[in-house]
């Protein structure tokens, strides 16, 4: 009986619980897209293998490190693989369409990197092309790329018109994996680097080291840079995971400003919800008065207005939960480049409903004083 | 009547209340006895402590002093559990304003008190039925109160006083919010209630003609209790 009067009593008032459900409703929504933005943001990090390390230039990610590295890093103990490669910063027509373009040595850098899943005929075929390049899934579709295209990049940090022929699209094992690179080969990168700007050749911006044990990967990291130590170029090297951070941690304060905008969210919310349950309270002092005659206790008071605040706050977190998934997918092909990895993940959903919880529960605790504190004769005196 | 023993036993009740700073008197030391089976009514003009008697009679509410023993038992001296407890099996509620539950069916109404009562869902549906029945408003059982005129509202609120069979009925003002034919159906019914079901019917009222329905009349003025009928001697 209980639940069934709270139930009705929660859409007795159907334009304020309305509009208090719209409140939750974008207030969850607007909380879950933030929380995956901020999901997104570390989305390379948590992606990234605990058995790859990444060397680069001690100095700085800018200055590059030779090729002769390679031999040297391949034979220190641990190591399974070595790859490398450079950032090559190209442009497709024109800045806005930016994606991430690396030179790579194609064959061991897909090695260390079994997420991408390229099919069999496309790896042979990129790997017989040395002009040739894959790109993920996402932009492919983006620019409409087929296999045996040709694009140009126009390359910044190397100028000209670069040439290259699609020879393979690769997908993600999983939704994690960012499906917006483009890959072509690195020697195709250095022969003409030697031709224009032979200062430059045999130079690359980092390795990509591939480690036995994933636990070894503190040891193998001092190794390799102990072994440069002293030398033209001393190196740095980390986990990918690390590595990754670096680079979110250059904007940290942007993603704790979108943090703190979304728990302000929820205490606006929350504030919206306890002045709905102050009102609605108000009206029913009458009903929980004559509960009270009639011999129901303080605890069934209290499962009343908790229970209407939960009926409220639930209703707008299971809309603004709903909504989360096709607006979030929106947002993610509005932008696919600038967040190649957007998907809402349970533990923000699990946020979601936390914080309707959460909210439920401090909207409720001051009426729920009021409503079972009132004298009985005060409560029905306001009836009459 | 008379032979009947004290249902209902009041002796040095005293009731102030605060507002703010100052201090109202509202009942100076009441002593009388409510014999089983009666009808009483207690008349006195506004603020005469007949309605704040009533409540604490009912226990709805706590005096500053003095004993009410109803029925053996002394509910000044039980906790809030305890009363709630005693007030959902010992006293039945009707009000001026019938205080029913506006997003409950008549039915449902009635049913609310046997919650309480461990009966099963199809037993206090039976009851429930059973006491709409009696009150003539089986015809009217899924109408919510905004649906119901107010004399219907108000028999629906005496079924829902009787469903867990108290001894005691306490009405405030039952009929001061209805016109003279339905406020005539109302007292025909408590006094049905009176006289065919046995309950002790206590009632506050402003009205001379409800006053006449009872078997005995009290006065309360300025919160002492008039001599026209005195109590036994303790």
């Amino acid at each position: 009986m209980i639940l069934r009067i709270l139930l009705r009593n929660a859409f007795r008032n159907r334009l304020r619980t309305g509009l208090t459900i719209l409140g939750i409703t974008v207030a969850i929504l607007a909380f879950g897209l933030l929380r995956t933005v901020v999901a997104a943001w570390y989305a390379s990090v948590e992606s990234a293998s605990a058995a790859r390390l990444v060397t680069r230039n001690a100095v700085s990610l800018v200055f590059p490190l030779p090729l002769s590295y390679k031999e040297k890093i391949r034979q220190i103990q641990g190591v399974r693989g070595v790859s490398w490669g450079n950032w090559f910063g190209g442009v497709y027509i024109e800045e806005k369409n930016f994606f991430p373009n690396f030179a790579v040595d194609a064959r061991t850098y897909l090695d260390l990197y079994p997420e991408f899943i390229l099919p069999e005929d496309q790896l042979k075929a990129f790997l017989g092309d040395r002009k040739g390049f894959v790109a993920g899934r996402k932009i492919a579709a983006q620019f409409g790329w087929k296999p045996g295209d040709t694009v140009t990049l126009r390359g910044v940090i190397y100028p000209g018109n670069w040439d290259f022929v699609m020879r393979g699209i690769y997908r993600g094992r999983d939704k994690t994996i960012d499906e917006t690179q483009f890959f072509f080969h690195w020697d195709y990168l250095n022969e003409t680097v030697r031709r224009l700007y032979p200062q430059r050749a045999d130079q690359v911006g980092f390795y990509m080291i591939g480690v036995t044990h994933p636990d070894q990967a503190a040891e193998v990291a001092s190794a390799v840079d102990e072994a440069f130590r002293n030398s033209l170029a001393e190196t740095l090297t980390e986990t990918e995971k690390a590595f990754n951070l670096g680079f979110i941690s250059m904007t940290s304060a942007i993603v704790l400003a979108i943090q703190l905008v979304s728990v302000v969210i929820i205490f606006i919310i929350m504030a919206v919800v306890a002045n709905t349950m102050a009102m609605t309270t108000r009206e029913r002092i009458g009903d929980y008065a004559v509960l009270k005659t009639l011999g129901f206790g303080g605890r069934h008071i209290a499962a009343l207005v908790f229970g209407e605040a939960l009926v409220i706050t639930l209703t707008g977190c299971a809309l603004g939960m709903a909504l989360t998934f096709p607006v979030a997918r929106a947002f993610a092909e509005s932008m696919p480049n600038f967040f190649p990895v957007f998907n809402v993940a349970p533990s923000t959903l699990a946020l979601d409903v936390a914080a309707a919880l959460l909210v439920a529960g401090a909207a409720g605790v001051i009426p729920t004083r009021t409503a079972i504190g009132i004298r009985i004769a005060d409560g029905l005196r306001r009836i009459g | 009547m008379t032979d009947q023993p004290p249902i209902v036993r009041i002796r040095n009740l005293c009731k102030t209340y605060r507002r703010g700073s100052v201090e109202v008197p509202v009942l100076h030391d009441i002593s009388f006895d409510i014999r089983e089976r009666e009808f009483l009514s207690l008349m006195g003009p506004s603020g005469s402590g007949k309605s704040t008697l009533l409540n604490l009679i009912a226990g709805i509410d706590r005096a500053d002093s003095g004993s009410i023993l109803v029925d053996g038992v002394e509910i000044t001296l039980l906790s809030e559990t305890e009363l709630a407890a005693w007030r959902a099996h010992s006293v039945g509620f009707i009000f001026q304003f019938y205080n029913l539950i506006p997003v409950l069916t008549a039915l449902e109404n009635v049913e609310l008190p046997l919650h309480l009562s461990g009966l099963s869902r199809r037993e206090r549906r039976e009851h429930a039925r059973l006491c709409l029945d009696l009150v003539s408003l089986s015809h009217r059982l899924d109408h919510y109160p905004g649906q119901l005129s107010g004399g219907e509202q108000q028999r629906v609120a005496i079924a829902r006083a009787i469903v867990t069979d108290p001894s005691i009925l306490v009405a405030d003002e039952p009929t001061g919010d209805l016109d003279r034919v339905s406020a005539g159906e109302i007292l025909d019914l408590m006094e049905r209630l009176n006289g065919q079901l046995g309950k002790t019917v206590i009632m506050v009222t402003h009205d001379p003609r409800a006053a006449e329905r009872a078997g005995v009349l009290r006065h309360l003025d300025k919160g002492v209790l008039g001599s026209d009928d005195p109590p036994d001697s303790p």
